[in-house]
C-alpha cells in the first residue's frame, strides 16, 4: 500500500530535485570557486575565497539582520492586536476587515513602494502636511535649527516602513486564524479556574497562538532579511541590505556570481539558524510550520 | 441539616427575545448531588452557566452563601466547572492543567495577592490525581489521554481548587456506556468523600436517577419538577416529567372519587386521592407495573402488536381499544395472541391535566417503528424462547 502510493509523489520529487535540490548544488559550487584566466579561456577553481573576504560586508549583514528584526518586531506589535480583535468579532465584520488587510497585496507590489516614495519625498505629501501644520517651523523653533523639510526618504526607518507595510498581512493572517480556531471553552476554563483576562491571555490564548507568531515571524522575517527593492526604492542606495548586495552581484556593475552564490549561503544559513531556533522555543507545533 | 447555598430568584434568560430560562427558582443545598435534567435545549446548560458566571440574566438574582453575585466574574466565584467535551488545556500536560487554577496568585479580601508556596501546590495536585486514579500520569499530555482519563483530569483540575460547588456539564456524554456506569459510580464517591455541592447537566434519565440525591427536571425553560430520584420516578408531576423518566403509559382518566379512577370505561382501585370528584386527570401506568393473565381474568383485554427481546424482559406493545401500550414482562406472548392485564392498585398514578397532556404515553408510533425494523430482533426473541423450552 505504502509504495503504491509513493508513486504519486515522484512528480514533485522531480519537481523538487529540478528547482530546489539541483540549484542548491549550483549555488554551493559557484559559491566555492573563484574564476581564473587559464590558456583556454576562463575556468572556475576551487577555493574559499569567496567567503574569507565576506567580512568586508558585514555592515551590510548586519543591517540586514537589524532592520528585518526590527520590521518583524513591528508587525508583530501591530499584526498580534490587530489579528486578537478581528477573531473576536462577528462573521461579518471579520470578511470586510479580511478583505481589507488582502486589497493592497493585490496591487503591484513595485506600485505600492514608489507611492511611499511620493509620499515621504523632501517635498513631498507628509512634509507638505507637516508644512501645512506648522510642524517644522515648531520642530525650528524648539530646536533652534533651521531645516524647510524633515529627511524621510533614504532612511533606514523608511526601509523599515516599506517593509513593515509590505509584510504586515503575512503576519496578521497566520495569527488570526489560529486565534479563530482557538475554542472558547478553553478562555471560559481558564476564567473559570480563577484566571482574570491578563492571566487568561498570558497562560492560555497566547502560548496556544504561539504556532501563529511562529509562522507569521517566519513570513515577514525571511523576505525582509532578503529584500532588495524595498531597500533600493526607499532606502535610497543609502541602505544597502543583502538582497541589493546579491542582486549587485549578479546584474550589477560589480558582477561576481561566485560571490553572489556565497553571499546568498550565508545568508540561507543564518536564517535556518535563527528559524531553528525560532522553532525551538515553539515546541513541537510550531515546527511543522517551516521543517 | 443541610443548607441553603446557591439561589435563583426569579432567574429569566432571553437569547435575541427568545426565552430560554422564564422566573426560574430553585434553591441548591450545601453538598448534595443535584442534576438538572431535561431534553436538549431545556435551558439546564443555561442555568449551570447562570450560576458558573458566563451568563448574565436578562433579570433576576442569583445568590452564592446569601449575597448577590450577579455581577461577579467567574474568576472570583468559589465554584469551579468540568466542562463538556472537558476543555483541557491542549499546551499544558496533565500536571500543569491540575495545578492551573493553583498557580494563579489569589486576591484577598484587602487586595492583597498571595501566591501559594510550590511544593503545597504540588501536594495538592498529586494528591487530587491520587482522588482521580490518575497517579503516574502527571507527564502525560492530554492528547495521548483517553476519554474517560481526560474526563478525570477534568474534574481533577476543578477540584484541586477546593471549591464550593462544582458544576459539571454533560460530564459523562462523550464516554461509551460501560465507562459512563463506571463514571456515575466514581463521581458518587468523589461527591461523597469530599463533601461538596454537585450540579450536573444531562439529558440522559437513567444517570440523574443513579446518581442524584435531588434531581430538577426542567423542559421548555421551566422547571417541572424536583425531588428525589424515587419521587421523580413514582409520582411525576405531569405527563411531561412521566414521559422523560422511564417508560410510561398515559391515558386520560377520570377521578371518579378518592382511590377509583376510571380509564376506558372501567374503575380502577389505586392509591391516589385529593381531586375533585369526576376530574379528568392523566393516568400514568409504568410499563413493569402490568402483570398479563389470561383474556378471562384481564381487568382489560387487548392484542399484541410487536414482541421485542430485551434481555431481561420483553418489550411487548398491546393493543387496547386502538390504544397502543407497551408493557414490560418476561412472559413471552405471541403477536396476535389476546391477552388480559391486571394491574394492582399501586401501578396506577394519577396526575392533574397539563399542558403536557395528550402529548406522550401513546405507543402508537413506537410500534409502528417497531414493526419495521422488527423481524430480527423478532427471530432473536423466538430463539431465546425455544431455548427456554430446551431447559
Amino acid at each position: 500500500m505504502r509504495n503504491k502510493r509513493g508513486w504519486f509523489a515522484f512528480p514533485y520529487v522531480i519537481w523538487m530535485a529540478l528547482f530546489v535540490v539541483i540549484p542548491i548544488v549550483i549555488m554551493l559550487v559557484y559559491s566555492l570557486t573563484v574564476p581564473v584566466e587559464t590558456a583556454a579561456g576562463e575556468a572556475a577553481q576551487g577555493s574559499l575565497e569567496n567567503f574569507t573576504g565576506m567580512t568586508l560586508y558585514a555592515s551590510v549583514f548586519g543591517r540586514s539582520f537589524l532592520l528585518a528584526l526590527v520590521a518583524t518586531l513591528i508587525c508583530l506589535l501591530i499584526g498580534y492586536p490587530v489579528a486578537y480583535l478581528m477573531s473576536r468579532e462577528g462573521p461579518g465584520f471579520q470578511r470586510v476587515a479580511m478583505a481589507l488587510i488582502m486589497l493592497p497585496m493585490w496591487m503591484n507590489f513595485l506600485l505600492r513602494t514608489y507611492s511611499w516614495m511620493a509620499i515621504l519625498e523632501n517635498n513631498g505629501l507628509l512634509n507638505q502636511l507637516f508644512q501645512k501644520l506648522g510642524v517644522i517651523s515648531l520642530y525650528n523653533r524648539l530646536t533652534g535649527s533651521d531645516i524647510d523639510h524633515f529627511k524621510l526618504l533614504r532612511t533606514s526607518g523608511a526601509v523599515v516602513l516599506g517593509m513593515v507595510y509590505n509584510y504586515l498581512p503575512f503576519m496578521i493572517l497566520p495569527i488570526y486564524t489560529v486565534l479563530t480556531k482557538l475554542d472558547p471553552r478553553l478562555i471560559e476554563a481558564a476564567q473559570d479556574l480563577g484566571a482574570d483576562a491578563p492571566t487568561v491571555f498570558r497562560r492560555v490564548t497566547l502560548p496556544l497562538s504561539l504556532s501563529g507568531i511562529i509562522s507569521g515571524v517566519t513570513m515577514v522575517f525571511v523576505p525582509s532579511v532578503s529584500t532588495f527593492a524595498i531597500s533600493r526604492l526607499l532606502g535610497g542606495g543609502s541602505q544597502m541590505m543583502l538582497g541589493d548586495l546579491i542582486e549587485n552581484q549578479f546584474l550589477g556593475g560589480a558582477y561576481n556570481p561566485h560571490l553572489g552564490a556565497a553571499i546568498s549561503m550565508v545568508m540561507m544559513v543564518i536564517v535556518v539558524i535563527c528559524m531553528l531556533v525560532m522553532n525551538h522555543f515553539g515546541d513541537g507545533e510550531g515546527e511543522a510550520v517551516m521543517l | 441539616m443541610s443548607k441553603e447555598l446557591i439561589r435563583l430568584k426569579n432567574v429569566t434568560q432571553k437569547f435575541d427575545g427568545e426565552t430560554v430560562l422564564d422566573n426560574v427558582n430553585i434553591y441548591f443545598n450545601d453538598s448534595e448531588f443535584l442534576t438538572l435534567l431535561g431534553p436538549s435545549g431545556c435551558g439546564k446548560t443555561t442555568m449551570l452557566r447562570i450560576i458558573g458566571g458566563f451568563q448574565t440574566p436578562t433579570s433576576g438574582d442569583v445568590c452564592f452563601d446569601g449575597v448577590r453575585i450577579n455581577d461577579l466574574p467567574p474568576y472570583k466565584r468559589k465554584i469551579n466547572t468540568v466542562f463538556q467535551k472537558y476543555a483541557l488545556f491542549p499546551h499544558l500536560n496533565v500536571y500543569d492543567n491540575v495545578a492551573f487554577g493553583l498557580r494563579i496568585p489569589k486576591e484577598a479580601e484587602d487586595g492583597t495577592k498571595t501566591k501559594l508556596p510550590k511544593d503545597e501546590i504540588d501536594r495538592r495536585v498529586r494528591e487530587m490525581l491520587d482522588v482521580v486514579s490518575l497517579k503516574g500520569f502527571e507527564h502525560r499530555s492530554i492528547a495521548s489521554l483517553s476519554g474517560g482519563q481526560q474526563q478525570r483530569v477534568a474534574i481533577a483540575r476543578a477540584l484541586v481548587n477546593r471549591p464550593r460547588v462544582l458544576l459539571l456539564d454533560e460530564p459523562l456524554g462523550a464516554l461509551d456506556m460501560r465507562l459512563r456506569k463506571d463514571m456515575q459510580q466514581e463521581l458518587k464517591r468523589i461527591q461523597q468523600r469530599l463533601g461538596i455541592t454537585f450540579i450536573n447537566v444531562t439529558h440522559d434519565q437513567e444517570e440523574a436517577l443513579a446518581m442524584s440525591d435531588t434531581v430538577v427536571v426542567i423542559n421548555e425553560g421551566v422547571i417541572q419538577q424536583i425531588g428525589t430520584p424515587e419521587d421523580i420516578y413514582n409520582e411525576p408531576k405531569n405527563a411531561f416529567v412521566a414521559d422523560f423518566i422511564g417508560e410510561s403509559n398515559i391515558v386520560d382518566g377520570i377521578m371518579r372519587e378518592d382511590r377509583v379512577v376510571e380509564i376506558f370505561n372501567r374503575r380502577f382501585a389505586c392509591l391516589d386521592g385529593g381531586f375533585e370528584k369526576d376530574e379528568p386527570v392523566d393516568v400514568v401506568i409504568r410499563p413493569e407495573d402490568v402483570d398479563i393473565v389470561s383474556e378471562a381474568e384481564g381487568q382489560l383485554r387487548g392484542v399484541v402488536t410487536s414482541v421485542t427481546f430485551k434481555g431481561v424482559h420483553y418489550d411487548t406493545i398491546v393493543d387496547f381499544y386502538g390504544f397502543k401500550w407497551l408493557i414490560q414482562t418476561t412472559d413471552y406472548c405471541p403477536v396476535d395472541s389476546h391477552i388480559g392485564i391486571r394491574i394492582d392498585p399501586d401501578g396506577f398514578h394519577v396526575m392533574k391535566k397539563s399542558k403536557y397532556s395528550g402529548m406522550f404515553g401513546d405507543y402508537s408510533s413506537y410500534s409502528e417503528e417497531y414493526d419495521e425494523i422488527n423481524d430480527p430482533s423478532r427471530s432473536a426473541a423466538e430463539e431465546a424462547e425455544g431455548a427456554e423450552d430446551e431447559e
